[in-house]
């Protein structure tokens, strides 16, 4: 990514988060990958932490609070809503991309079921915001 | 990315238009780019329900009377077109714009470089980066 910042990723899949974090370190991304397996863990973090992340990877399907009402919360607050939003989720829903974008993520992508290719969308990923400036 | 969504570009500079249809065709970017001077056109253009909806606007921060920014801020307001990602590419970095920019949900801030080559690349980037993420298809 553009800077050093933690990148924050939101899922409850504990093996899809194990790739995740894989296909950092393969890819060399630099990044810390602060991994929280719900959206109100995730909202907690940003709450306490003195790292905001620069990124902020989010999964749709989770228990206790799911990706979108997570991503409705964060776009209302003053202090994270300027913090980029990709969604990386199984969900091929119209009505959760609609509803994603609507609430002004920066990306929408399908996790592969394939190692390889899931690493090849995580270096898109990477690609455009490192291309990309982020708010520091 | 549906190939036949237009792209628009908000931008007023003769160059920049130019060096983006010099890019888009190099890259043999499949999407119409439809070209806007003003934003005072692009909300127009957007607003007209008998054309198709773009599925991504490439958009300037200084363009006259009304900042990219604003304009930016104007169409997320309205329902039938806040879903549209906007990124910015601009000759701005400053911290000031990239922050303003994402405060109103731009989905990329691009820093457009002087050299063709390089701008050609940061044209590939995006065109590769949504060309693989999902976009929502509503009906227009």
């Amino acid at each position: 990514m553009k800077n050093n910042q933690p990148v924050l990723l939101v899922e409850d899949d504990v093996v899809d988060a194990m790739t995740v974090s894989r296909s950092f370190r393969e890819l060399s991304i630099g990044n810390e990958v602060i991994h929280r397996i719900n959206g109100v863990e995730a909202l907690e973090y940003l709450k306490d932490t003195d790292r905001p992340p620069c990124l902020i990877l989010l999964d749709i399907n989770m228990p206790k609070m799911n990706g979108i009402e997570f991503l409705e919360r964060v776009k209302r607050s003053e202090g994270h809503r300027r913090i980029p939003v990709v969604v990386l989720t199984t969900s091929n829903d119209q009505r959760d991309k609609l509803e994603a974008y609507n609430l002004g993520v920066a990306g929408y992508m399908l996790k592969p079921v394939d190692y390889r290719q899931f690493v090849s969308v995580v270096k898109d990923i990477d690609r455009y915001w490192t291309v990309s400036e982020l708010p520091s | 990315m549906r190939t036949d969504r237009p792209i628009l570009l908000v931008e007023d500079d003769e160059v920049d238009i130019l060096s983006t249809k010099r890019a888009f065709r190099e890259l043999k970017i499949a999407n119409p780019l439809e070209v806007f001077r003003g934003c005072d056109e692009a909300l127009t253009r957007l607003l007209d329900e008998q054309r198709p909806l773009p599925c991504l606007i490439l958009l300037d921060l200084n363009i006259p009377r009304i900042s990219g920014t604003e304009f930016l801020r104007t169409y997320k307001g309205y329902e039938r077109l806040r879903w549209i990602p906007s990124v910015m590419l601009t000759t701005s970095n400053s911290q000031r714009d990239i922050q303003e920019a994402f405060f109103y949900q731009a989905a990329g801030y691009m820093v457009k470089p002087l050299d063709f080559n390089e701008f050609k690349e940061v044209i590939a980037q995006i065109h590769a980066y949504w060309s693989h993420c999902e976009l929502p298809d509503p009906r227009d």
